[in-house]
């Protein structure tokens, strides 16, 4: 049995080096996104581009000039006039106005902001609040920022990175190499022989787990050191309840084959069925608390909203496994639904 | 002589369509057993059924014994399959594909290389070349050799010659004797109607239906009587003259000729000055020497 098995995975391990571009494609993939997300395309609000209108120059106002020229996250634009404001604005010359006015000895301010970037307006705004209202209101707000003390948008992509890359590249490797055995028939040549399907199953499932593993090396490694995560005993958490969330992956993809019939549909299956729900719908971008009820009913099933949030308490929070309770359950019962269900009609002659 | 694969009343339906129907069939030991059919006769689905990726809604069926259903386990240990598409990794090289196919059935190449070693033979110059780079001959020689490499008692071939170049078909047909030679039992089905006279035993299938059962020489004596040449330098207003013509029962095109079929009593002479008279001045008939195709026409005509 145990020869059947290992000449199974030494096809499957063949069909692997001798498709190269796959696997760069599918190595490539991960650090590429990682990368992207980590410092192109960030939330991190830099460079605001600021103006000052001071109606009559103190000390205060002075104080929160300097204090604007000092942080990193604005670019002083110099003081201008009422008037010139808008136009400024309007050309783009500036993306936020603080007027600075002194009214019986307190200093108050207001915020012009081109609000045409939502996400840009509001951050900015924020910041700006920050550094002038330091002194001069009355009750001090104390903002403190627990686990991403930086607000670095890695630490936020991390986890969806890992949710998306794990069920694409699991999903649609194991469905489709299923799938291309089924069009070259092949897979028939391999049932009509007296080797169990559960060893058929399994020949596909340990390589395309073993390739897993490696790409979850690979994110570990890079969000640990180019990305700078903070790295504690936790991760030993991360990686199981990624096994976890591999072995779902699988299971899905075994189950995708089951039903698509081409390489095409099974590609397109595991493409639309998981890529836009986990981009849209997982909590990788948007936050799923401020989607509509049934949007959030409906985002329960999708399983990277689960491993998302576990990754982020694990990951980012490092918390202990207690806190990730449920979205472990969660996860364990799917795998243990979807394998079944795969197993099954895997199994079922027609 | 026993019989190695035994078929009784199998019926397959797939939703609406009715595969099989009835069908029943055995196969004796160490034939060569021909299953002839045009496409969509139900061929693939009857080797579906007796390797035991489908099952039957009814009917039984058994190879060496063993029930298609009950003993699938077991049975499949016992049989070479070789698909209609000839399935082999194309990524994989040829001795790779081997090795692959052999430890499925957990025996070394070395055991039974003898019995593949004379279809084997061309390819060992080439062991590391990948299969999809073969030619269809070479695919159809790799793949014979996987489906006997754990030496099967019954090997079961799909169309095997299809798409094969008329030199590689005849190879494949001597191959297939020196393995009957070796005691394999072969089901082998074919399109081609040349092929049946290279079975022991035929069966003509068509839509489902077993019409016919016996071998080639027993089932196409008697056809020559009443089966006729025709030609002229027009083909198509000779064979629409004698489509028209009485005593005629039916008329074809066979290679380069018309054949005619017709009743008792039909007199070529009276023919051909009617066909003349019609203004097909250079209009033959002549005696034919009837073939299984004529039999399948006729078999498959009277069958609607």
């Amino acid at each position: 049995m145990s020869t059947i098995f290992q000449s199974l995975i030494k096809k499957e391990v063949l069909h692997l080096v001798r498709d190269f571009r796959t696997v760069t494609v599918v190595l490539v993939m991960p650090v590429v996104l990682l990368l992207l997300f980590g410092f192109a395309i960030s939330t991190e609000v830099n460079n605001v581009n600021v103006a000052v209108v001071v109606e009559r120059h103190t000390d205060e106002t002075r104080q929160a000039i300097d204090r604007l020229r000092a942080n990193p996250y604005f670019t002083f634009c110099g003081i201008a006039t009422h008037s010139e404001v808008e136009e400024l604005l309007r050309k783009g010359k500036v993306d936020a106005a603080v007027v600075l006015r002194t009214e019986n000895g307190k200093l108050t301010h207001q915020i012009i902001v081109d609000a045409s970037n939502t996400t840009m307006a509001q951050t900015s705004t924020a910041y700006i609040e920050s550094v002038i209202s330091n002194s001069s209101a009355g009750v001090p707000v104390v903002a403190n920022t627990l686990y991403n003390p930086q607000l670095k948008s890695a630490y936020h992509f991390v986890p969806g990175i890992m949710g998306m890359i794990f069920i694409l590249i699991c999903a649609m490797m194991t469905s489709v190499s299923i799938v291309s055995e089924k069009e070259t028939g092949t897979m028939n040549l391999l049932l009509v022989s007296p080797v169990r399907p559960r060893t058929i199953i399994l020949g596909k499932l340990v390589p395309y787990f073993l390739l897993s593993c490696i790409i979850l090396t690979l994110v570990l490694a890079l969000s640990y050191t180019v990305l700078g995560l903070p790295f504690s005993a936790s991760v030993v958490n991360v990686v199981w309840v990624t096994i976890l969330y591999i072995v779902l992956a699988l299971s899905l993809g075994l189950l995708i084959s089951t039903i698509a019939s081409t390489q095409v549909a099974a590609l397109l299956v595991s493409g639309v069925m998981f890529m836009i729900p986990v981009v849209l719908l997982s909590g990788m971008i948007f936050p799923v608390e401020n989607m509509p009820l049934p949007l959030q009913w409906l985002s329960c099933i999708i399983p990277a909203r689960w491993y998302i949030s576990a990754m982020r308490v694990l990951m980012i929070q490092q918390l202990p496994v207690g806190y990730v309770l449920t979205e472990v359950s969660v996860l364990l019962g799917m795998t243990l639904a979807v394998l079944a269900l795969a197993i099954k009609k895997f199994n079922a002659k027609k | 002589m026993n019989d190695i694969i035994e078929i009784q009343g199998i019926t397959k339906r797939y939703s609406k369509l009715t595969a099989l129907s009835q069908v029943t069939l055995s196969v004796p030991q160490g034939s060569v057993f021909g299953l002839i059919g045009p496409d969509g006769a139900g061929k693939t689905t009857l080797y579906q059924i007796l390797t035991t990726l489908l099952n039957p809604d009814e009917g039984t069926a058994t190879v060496a014994g063993l029930d298609v259903v009950k003993d699938f386990r077991r049975l499949r240990t016992v049989i070479g399959y070789m698909p209609e598409k000839f399935s082999l990794y194309p990524d994989l090289t040829v001795s790779e594909n081997l090795q692959f196919f052999a430890s499925l059935f957990g025996v070394g190449v070395n055991e039974n290389f003898d019995l593949i070693a004379p279809i084997f033979g061309q390819l060992e110059k080439f062991p590391g070349r990948m299969a999809g780079a073969l030619s269809g001959g070479m695919k159809q020689k790799l793949a014979l050799s996987c489906a006997l490499i754990h030496r099967p008692s019954v090997l079961l071939l799909d169309e095997p010659t299809t798409g094969v170049d008329a030199v590689s078909r005849s190879e494949f047909w001597d191959m297939l004797a020196q393995l009957k030679e070796k005691g394999i039992t072969i089901l082998v089905s074919t399109s081609y109607m040349d092929e049946a006279e290279r079975c022991d035993r035929i069966a003509l299938i068509n839509k489902g239906k077993i019409l016919d059962v016996d071998t080639p020489q027993e089932l196409i004596k008697g056809l020559d009587k009443n089966l006729y040449n025709a030609s002229a330098s027009d083909m198509y207003p000779l064979l629409e003259a004698l489509r028209r013509l009485p005593g005629v029962d039916d008329c074809y095109t066979f290679g380069a000729t018309l054949h005619v079929a017709t009743r008792d009593g039909f007199n070529p002479a009276e023919a051909i000055l009617d066909l003349r008279r019609q203004g097909l001045a250079d209009a033959r008939i002549y005696p034919a020497k009837g073939n299984i195709e004529d039999l399948f026409i006729k078999l498959a005509k009277n069958d609607g």
